[in-house]
């Protein structure tokens, strides 16, 4: 069976000035190239969606091929949030402080229609979506989204780490963001 | 011929020490200079302890007994003194009787150490 070449994405070097044993280009491309490739998540997996995350964490899946192999429980050392699972209003505060504990720059993906909207439990007790108190950078529908969705999910924050300017965190569009929130930095 | 050393041979050392020295202290301005604005980053919810998002309650830590404390300090004083013994025991035939009534009284003022501390409780784990 002969294998078509193309068809899957190989990873490019940035644009930047190459010659033989050098390769020149401009800070934010490294960093962001850097970063992308080695993003520590913060798995907060509370129901369904986390099964579905253990299983992208696993071997067929394997979500560690993109750097993302150390998971961390503490948000001290993690750069990425991923809030999997239903949310009570009960546990708005807590993912908020678990939020603010992080170091920046964090980035926040939601998965699954429960963290994303409130999902099918439409009640006075679930949280209807966790960008009611945390920023949200990317949202992966889904009940339970498959492993391959979360996988794109985190895809697609690696593209957002990828680009992202170097002071993003300390510009004033960033910290209007967060005091809408009522997170204060 | 016996080789001399004299203390110029030593300079490298110096050298040494000053690049391990100076590296630690530039590499430490360097970064307090050059690096971000961390202060700007600070609020109190941020730089609480990790309570996995819950508040804090209280001082995690507590006044414990002092016999742990005497337990641990009495046992490295007395592992020191084994310590003294085993060049002693390797040379027990060169040392001769001398060495032996001189190990005698260094084993006898520990003893009376020993004796003091038996004598005050502090061995005495329960209360």
């Amino acid at each position: 069976m002969q294998m078509e070449t193309g068809t899957y994405n190989k990873v490019d070097p940035p644009d930047g000035y190459t010659a033989p044993g050098i390769f020149a280009t401009t800070l934010d491309k490294v960093v962001g190239l850097a970063r992308k490739n080695s993003i520590w998540p913060l798995p907060f997996a509370t129901s369904c969606c986390g099964i579905e995350f253990m299983a992208t964490m696993g071997a067929h899946y394997d979500l560690g091929r993109f750097g993302a192999e150390r998971l961390s429980f503490s948000p001290r050392q993690a750069d990425l949030l991923m809030v999997m699972g239903t949310i009570a209003k009960k546990m708005g505060p807590v993912i908020q402080q678990v939020y603010i504990q992080m170091a920046e720059p964090r980035w926040v993906i939601a998965v699954g229609a429960c963290a994303s909207s409130g999902g099918i439990f439409d009640s006075y007790s679930v949280l209807q979506g966790i960008d009611k108190v945390i920023p949200v950078d990317v949202y992966v529908p889904g009940c339970p989204p498959r492993p391959e969705q979360i996988i794109d999910g985190f895809r697609k924050v690696q593209d957002l780490v990828g680009n992202e300017a170097l002071r993003r965190r300390y510009s004033d569009e960033y910290m209007e963001l967060l005091a809408g929130y009522g997170i204060l930095k | 011929m016996e080789k001399v050393f004299v203390p110029t041979d030593y300079f490298p050392v110096l050298v040494q020490s000053v690049v391990a020295l100076g590296f630690v202290v530039v590499t430490m301005l360097a970064t307090h200079f050059i690096g971000g604005k961390r202060k700007k980053f600070h609020t109190v919810r941020k730089d609480q302890n990790f309570e996995c998002g819950i508040e804090e309650k209280g001082n995690a830590r507590f006044p414990f007994s002092v016999k742990y404390f005497l337990i641990a300090i009495l046992f490295v004083l007395f592992d020191v003194e084994i310590i003294f013994f085993y060049p002693w025991a390797i040379n027990f035939k060169e040392t001769g009787w001398d060495g032996l009534w001189e190990m005698f009284l260094f084993l006898g003022f520990l003893l009376f150490g020993f004796w003091y501390i038996i004598k005050k409780g502090a061995l005495n784990w329960e209360d």
